[in-house]
């Protein structure tokens, strides 16, 4: 076990203010059980799952409530025992309309009867330990939730020797990786050793930015008495180096192909937040019923870290947290960088709401944009090394296939570009409008393809 | 809707908190209902504007701007206001011909009225100021669409048509604190070849007591505005050290080959409009690359170019032409040296 720094380096990136300060020492608090839970069948990208309650039935917490339509898809479990009040259409907090389900609990909080931990999970086969991760609905508490169960299934001709633990928590604001790696260092490093397990990977590095330095300690105790090839790497405090291609290429030095996997170098990145769900769905077989979310933001009277149930609505989060002082004028789910703004506080956590930020309105400035001046802000600070400019005047004139030329589809959408603008201009905006027409162009492109085959 | 207020369970660890839903009844949302500003990520911004970009430029030319009044007088601060005044106006009239908002809140009109002034004889008639002024702004900038649109430096498009429409009074020059007429010396180099250059001369050019345009004369005073640019971040050091490098290193191989037909490198970083054209005119974003290793290019083109006018050419200087045929190429400099993207394997 040792502490190295990272040995690679992204070009671009940015310094945003950070102030991680105003929640970063608040130990996590559990959120008591509100009146209502609203759990959207929705819980990462890809289809959403279907409900298999209905109005009336009495739930226990973990019974699966949605079952997983499709293969990259988790299952939804009850964040708590209660009632069914109703399957509704309900917003997500990136403003779709989707089925969720309506539980009143009933304050017993009981758990499924068939609840049972594994503390000898290192005698159970590869295949088990994925079956009680996929069984637990375990999904990347990160950013995107992608299924946990089908990131730790590689193909077989892909081997997987190296596994990083992302606690980069890059975002400004968030804080509660910080905190779950401060608090529960042990659980994460055995979550860790499990994931390893299935993936049968050799080398580990847990990578957390240097404005961390009490979640390295942490880790580092929990970590000491590991033999083998793990590292925790130190990483510069720098936007975004909790993405996942930037943050391999930063301990690894290899770069994920264009439109690959993290696979195709040999690695798989697990959020810490992940890696403790995964550590409670097989050491205690418990599906994943809630997260850690940061309430945040200069307007929140009592910033902190929720440990809420899965489906509790934005406003009872921020009522427990004392409410606001002085004026909101933007909500966002996530971090203000890559996090969805909301109109309405009925929106619900999910298993991916990593952070809940209030921003005052002195720091929601209305901006129109103005023409392009090239002054190639964008192009320094884009980690993925495009030319945003020049892509945002193309989408503009509405010539995407010239985008798609010059690498459109690589846009991580970290918002590098558009923070750095000096003339505003909606980069990410355009980024996501160009990147919507290829998928269309390339879906048109596969069906005549098609055709031509049938021919 | 969902029930209303009904009270929240105490949870595990605590028996007196109570809370109720915000907002939920319907009478408390029509009473409270906050909006929100929703708009797309991030929600994150580093503060800069193209218009704190231009006061920058604007701060940095205010070295040069004391030197040419304590140089020239009446004749600086006539010509700057001029010049200033009839590119904020012709800005003005284009946007509002071309039914567009005015746009001189960004600046970038004043700018360019200033680094034209700069560029131009300290006798020069006002007339023909005016006359610079609509060309740079009305022809070279708002025909084509505005900031960010034109491809050539509005400044010197203004004063290289100034310069082929009146040339005798584009070239007439007196020095600071003298009324007789005489030439530049670049001029004086292509009239009449090689002269004398010591210590004595060297630190009057490197002060601006020359001949010269109004605000090229001072080497310091330009040096210190581009310090300020740097440390502002608003230029990066690229342009203007591979400008300036190059006609350094040309002169240089040149001296040493020849010292009898050619003069030393810093004469020739000195002299002229090299550094007012390799710190404020090459680096002028619109017109100029947008990658590091174009910005590089361009100013090794820039720098190639001002020799070989200065050395063959039938004019005494070429910055201006040097410049703005680079920003000719400026788009095609972009696309060459596009960067890798990440995870694309060379081609």
């Amino acid at each position: 076990m040792k502490i190295e720094n990272a040995q690679f380096r992204v070009d671009g990136g940015i310094h945003p203010v950070y102030n991680k300060h105003l929640a970063k020492d608040n130990a996590i608090q559990a959120m008591p059980l509100p009146s209502l839970l609203r759990v959207s069948m929705s819980q990462h990208l890809g289809a959403p799952a279907k409900p298999v309650v209905a109005k009336g039935d009495t739930v226990l917490r973990g019974q699966i409530i949605g079952e997983p339509a499709g293969f990259i898809s988790a299952a939804v479990h009850a964040p708590t025992s209660g009632t069914v009040k109703a399957i509704v259409q309900a917003p997500t907090a990136t403003g779709q309309s989707v089925a969720a389900v309506e539980i009143e609990p009933d304050c017993e909080d009981k758990w499924r009867d068939d609840i049972k931990g594994n503390p000898n999970w290192e005698s159970l086969e590869v295949k088990e330990l994925i079956d009680l991760v996929s069984d637990a609905g375990v999904a990347g508490m990160g950013g995107a939730g992608f299924p946990t169960h089908v990131k730790l299934s590689p193909p077989p001709n892909k081997t997987i020797d190296t596994l990083i633990i992302n606690g980069a928590e890059c975002e400004p604001y968030l804080t509660a990786d910080n905190r779950l790696m401060i608090e529960q260092a042990e659980n994460i490093w055995t979550g860790c050793r499990i994931i390893m397990k299935i993936l049968g990977a050799q080398t580990v590095r847990v990578a957390i930015e240097d404005n961390k330095p009490e979640a390295i300690e942490a880790m580092e105790m929990a970590m000491a008495s590991t033999e083998g090839n793990v590292a925790i790497v130190k990483l510069k405090t720098e936007y975004p180096q909790g993405a996942e291609k930037q943050q391999i290429f930063a301990i690894t030095g290899k770069e994920v192909p264009s439109a690959g996997l993290p696979m195709d170098v040999g690695a798989v990145v697990e959020n810490v937040g992940t890696t403790l769900a995964v550590w409670d769905a097989v050491v205690n077989g418990k599906p994943l019923t809630e997260r850690v979310t940061s309430v945040t933001g200069t307007p929140v009277s009592k910033p902190g870290n929720i440990r809420n149930r899965i489906g509790t609505s934005y406003g009872d989060l921020i009522e427990f947290c004392g409410g606001t002082e002085g004026d909101t004028a933007k909500i966002i789910s996530g971090g203000p960088m890559m996090g969805f703004a909301q109109s309405s506080l009925e929106v619900t956590t999910t298993k991916t709401t990593s952070g809940l930020l209030l921003l005052p309105p002195k720091l929601v400035t209305n901006y129109s944009s103005t023409p392009c001046i090239s002054c190639g802000r964008c192009v320094d600070g884009c980690p993925m090394y495009l030319m945003p400019c020049e892509l945002s005047q193309m989408i503009e004139a509405e010539d995407y296939s010239a985008a798609r030329e010059i690498n459109l589809m690589d846009c991580i959408e970290c918002g590098c570009c558009a923070f750095q603008c000096p003339a505003h201009r909606p980069l990410v905006q355009h980024m996501r409008q160009g990147k919507g027409q290829v998928m269309i162009m390339m879906r048109e492109e596969k069906e005549k393809e098609a055709e031509k085959t049938k021919d | 809707m969902p029930a209303e207020g009904r009270p929240a369970c105490g949870g595990n660890n605590s028996t007196t908190q109570r809370f109720e839903r915000i907002n939920m009844t319907e009478e408390k949302t029509k009473e409270t209902e906050p909006t929100y500003i929703v708009s797309s990520s991030p929600h994150a911004h580093s503060g800069d504007s193209v218009q704190r970009i231009m006061l920058d430029v604007i701060i940095a030319l205010i070295p040069a701007l004391a030197v040419a009044i304590y140089f020239f007088r009446m004749d600086a601060v006539k010509l700057v206001s001029v010049c200033v005044v009839s590119c904020v106006i012709t800005e003005l009239v284009c946007r509002k011909l071309m039914k567009r908002d005015a746009g001189v809140m960004d600046f970038s009109a004043i700018i360019t009225g200033l680094l034209l002034a700069f560029n131009l004889p300290p006798s020069l008639p006002l007339w023909m100021a005016v006359v610079g002024s609509v060309i740079a702004i009305g022809i070279a900038k708002q025909v084509f669409g505005g900031l960010g649109y034109n491809p050539f430096n509005p400044a010197l498009i203004g004063r290289v048509a100034l310069l082929i429409s009146f040339p005798a009074a584009m070239t007439t020059w007196y020095a600071p604190f003298d009324s007789t007429t005489s030439a530049t010396a670049l001029g004086t180099l292509k009239e009449q070849g090689v002269y004398g250059f010591d210590d004595a001369m060297a630190l009057n050019y490197f002060t601006g007591n020359m001949n010269g345009c109004i605000g090229e004369v001072s080497a310091a005073a330009l040096l210190l505005g581009g310090a300020y640019l740097l440390m502002r971040k608003v230029i990066t050091w690229h342009i203007p050290v591979s400008y300036l490098g190059t006609v350094a290193l040309i002169a240089g191989i040149m001296w040493l080959i020849n010292d009898d037909f050619n003069m030393p490198p810093h004469f020739h970083l000195l002299a002229g409009g090299v550094m007012l054209g390799a710190i404020f005119m090459a680096t002028d974003m619109v017109t100029s690359p947008v990658t590091r290793k174009g910005m590089l290019i361009f100013g090794i083109g820039c720098g190639v170019l001002t020799m070989l006018i200065r050395k063959w050419g039938g004019y005494p200087e070429g910055v201006s032409f040097a410049i703005l045929l680079m920003n000719a190429v400026a788009p095609l400099i972009n696309r060459a040296t596009k960067p890798r993207v990440f995870g694309v394997k060379k081609a």
